[in-house]
């Protein structure tokens, strides 16, 4: 009796070829090549650098950071991006704001425009503000005649990292505010409320996960930057070196220890930024 | 509230959207904007309420001037086609949410804004879904959460833009006759928009024609399937077959019972319903046949064919209730005599 309710045969769950699925050798070869070029190019050399940067044990790593020129460098890239992520979130929301609300000539030009740091080799984002507030560019005479430095400066470094990060933010919230139209902003002026009150109950918490994801890309390059802040920062020790700066300054004087160091709180801060990338990806995910 | 609209007007670059349009809405009415896609009655409604400025005109609102007025300003209620509800908040919190942005002077306390939000959930009957979100809703459902959400600020008029576009047929129906029955209940003046003539006829007290950005007739839905005052209305509102008054044509619709008078115009327009459809006697000359018939639930449509001696021909559409088709005991191809009970007449 029991053998006849049994079922005929227990096929393995791989056995079976769906219609749907591409041979096996293929998805065999696309995920082994997939994974062994990750391995190869994202955690040999993290790997690396952790390895190099504790090469001298635990207390020569933390001697490298904490002598005062890497102090020096952890500040500056803090305070570059301290001020142009703030600046940059703003400028994005008002962009953004202003391409997906309003009709106004010029609107695609500055849509294209936008787009620009990404496209233009960081180098010569840097260059330009050379050209621009260098001792021989058009603002060079007029800024030493008043005794303000620009180039060589932090404030150089600030407007670079300012050029090439901004557009993370518009980036973001462009496509998502196309997309979700405003009919709700509508719906919430109709109902009284004034513009003020509808971007912040309405409009801001729609938008906040995009925002923050914006926020913490333009984050991630301002403190990674180095082409364009590398143009105008002049590499003096302890004073214009960013993070970025002081690994190359320290690796070219053969401080490996110091430069690794410098690498691996860089290498944290990517390993953050995509954690919490992720987990902003999954909000976004979850909301629409 | 009374709506004026004086002489407003629309261009989006060379369109007219709207052209010189003059419409007056006596307290308390539901009226339908109808009119096929793009003759400006969605951009009517939207300047009406202040989401949209006209190029020349003045809108009045209770006989007070609110052309400059912004839309928060203007006390009116607005539905969107596709609802426009907070998706961040709960359904309890979009009903409330026009309570809660008033000046403080204004803004009732939370209890009493909650009594007034529960009063219009159970005004829509929805009250048991307060604290979902809208994404767990119907459609339906989430029309109705929005009008709640529209009436709870107590607006002078209440503006919808085509409510029931995005929804089933069959919610459409059931919502068509629940809309007109909170009208009743609470008589704040309505405007709807519409492109479905029988949902501006089934639930509108004044329905207004709009085509091309000009007003073509306002008036009762029964005024204007009776009476309409062109042929785009009469070939927009309900069925029609249209006949081109050529001396063919002349002589038989004679003998169908039309006597055909030129001064009242060159084109006929005949309501389906307006035919007469019986078995043609063997001696009759009536060169019509029938060639098709469909059943619409009551009533079935009849498809008759006459021949054209240069060898076209004019297909019509009869109507009749289903037992009096039965009776007939017609079959495809047998020829029927036609008695056309009344005709509309145009110029072409």
């Amino acid at each position: 009796m029991n053998a006849l309710v049994q079922p005929v045969k227990q096929f393995k769950k791989e056995q079976i070829q769906h219609a749907t699925d591409d041979p096996r050798w293929v998805r065999y070869t696309l995920i082994s090549v997939s994974l062994s070029f990750i391995l190869l190019f994202l955690f040999l050399p993290l790997g690396l650098v952790i390895s190099k940067a504790f090469a001298s044990g635990w207390q020569a790593y933390w001697d490298a950071l904490s002598e005062p020129d890497a102090q020096a460098a952890i500040r500056l890239t803090v305070l570059a991006a301290f001020i142009t992520v703030p600046l940059n979130t703003i400028f994005g929301l008002a962009s953004a704001w202003a391409i997906t609300r309003f009709e106004f000539p010029g609107k695609s030009l500055l849509t294209t425009l936008i787009d620009l740091p990404f496209s233009v080799s960081p180098v010569i984002s840097g260059v330009i503000f050379v050209l621009l507030f260098g001792a021989q560019g058009w603002f060079g005479e007029w800024l030493i005649a008043h005794d303000i430095k620009v180039i060589f400066a932090v404030p150089g470094i600030v407007l670079a990292t300012l050029f090439v990060t901004f557009p993370f933010v518009a980036r973001e919230l462009i496509p998502l505010m196309q997309e979700m139209g405003s009919e709700e902003e509508e719906a919430a002026l109709s109902l009284g409320a004034s513009g003020w009150t509808t971007f912040i109950k309405v409009s801001l918490p729609n938008i906040k996960w995009a925002l923050l994801y914006g926020v913490l890309l333009c984050n991630a390059r301002a403190m990674g930057e180095f082409g364009a802040v590398s143009v105008v920062s002049g590499h003096i020790r302890g004073i214009t070196n960013t993070l970025p700066l002081h690994v190359e300054t320290s690796y070219n004087e053969y401080n490996s220890v110091a430069a690794f160091a410098g690498a691996s709180i860089l290498a944290g801060l990517a390993i953050v930024t995509l954690v919490l990338k992720s987990f902003l990806e999954w909000k976004q995910g979850r909301r629409l | 509230m009374s709506i004026l609209i004086e002489n407003i007007s629309k261009h989006f670059g060379q369109f007219a959207a709207l052209d010189h349009i003059n419409l007056e809405i006596p307290d308390g009415e539901l009226v339908a904007l109808l009119g096929p896609s793009g003759c400006g009655k969605t951009t009517l409604l939207r300047i009406i309420a202040g989401l949209e400025s006209a190029d020349e005109g003045r809108i009045f609102l209770s006989g007070e001037d609110k052309t400059g007025h912004h839309v928060s300003r203007r006390g009116i209620g607005f539905v969107f086609q596709h609802y426009a509800l907070f998706r961040h908040m709960t359904v309890f919190d979009n009903v409330a949410f026009g309570l809660r942005v008033k000046d403080k002077k204004e803004r009732p306390s939370e209890t009493d804004i909650a009594k007034k939000v529960h009063n219009l959930l159970e005004l829509v009957q929805l009250d048991w879904l307060h604290d979902r979100f809208p994404d767990q809703l119907s459609g339906g459902q989430r029309q109705r959460i929005a009008l709640a959400r529209a009436l709870a600020v107590e607006p002078s008029v209440l503006l919808l833009d085509e409510p029931f576009g995005a929804l089933d047929a069959s919610v459409r129906k059931d919502l068509r006759q629940w809309l007109r029955n909170l009208h009743k209940e609470l008589h704040v003046t309505s405007i709807f928009v519409t492109h479905d003539q029988e949902e501006a006829m089934e639930v509108a007290s004044q329905v207004v024609v709009l085509n091309k950005g000009h007003i073509e007739q306002q008036g009762a839905p029964a005024d204007i399937y009776d009476h309409p005052a062109n042929a785009f209305v009469s070939k927009f509102i309900g069925q029609t077959n249209v006949l081109n008054l050529n001396e063919d044509n002349v002589i038989w619709l004679k003998t169908a019972g039309i006597a055909v008078d030129d001064s009242k115009g060159n084109v006929a327009h005949i309501r389906p319903h307006d035919i007469d459809v019986k078995k043609a006697d063997a001696d009759s000359d009536s060169p019509v046949t029938l060639k098709d018939w469909q059943h619409l639930g009551s009533l079935i449509r009849v498809e008759l064919y006459r021949p054209q001696d240069n060898g076209s021909g004019t297909y019509l559409f009869a109507e009749m209730p289903n037992e009096r088709f039965k009776l007939l005991q017609l079959n495809r191809g047998d020829r029927v005599a036609l008695h056309i009970k009344h005709a509309h007449w145009f110029n072409s």
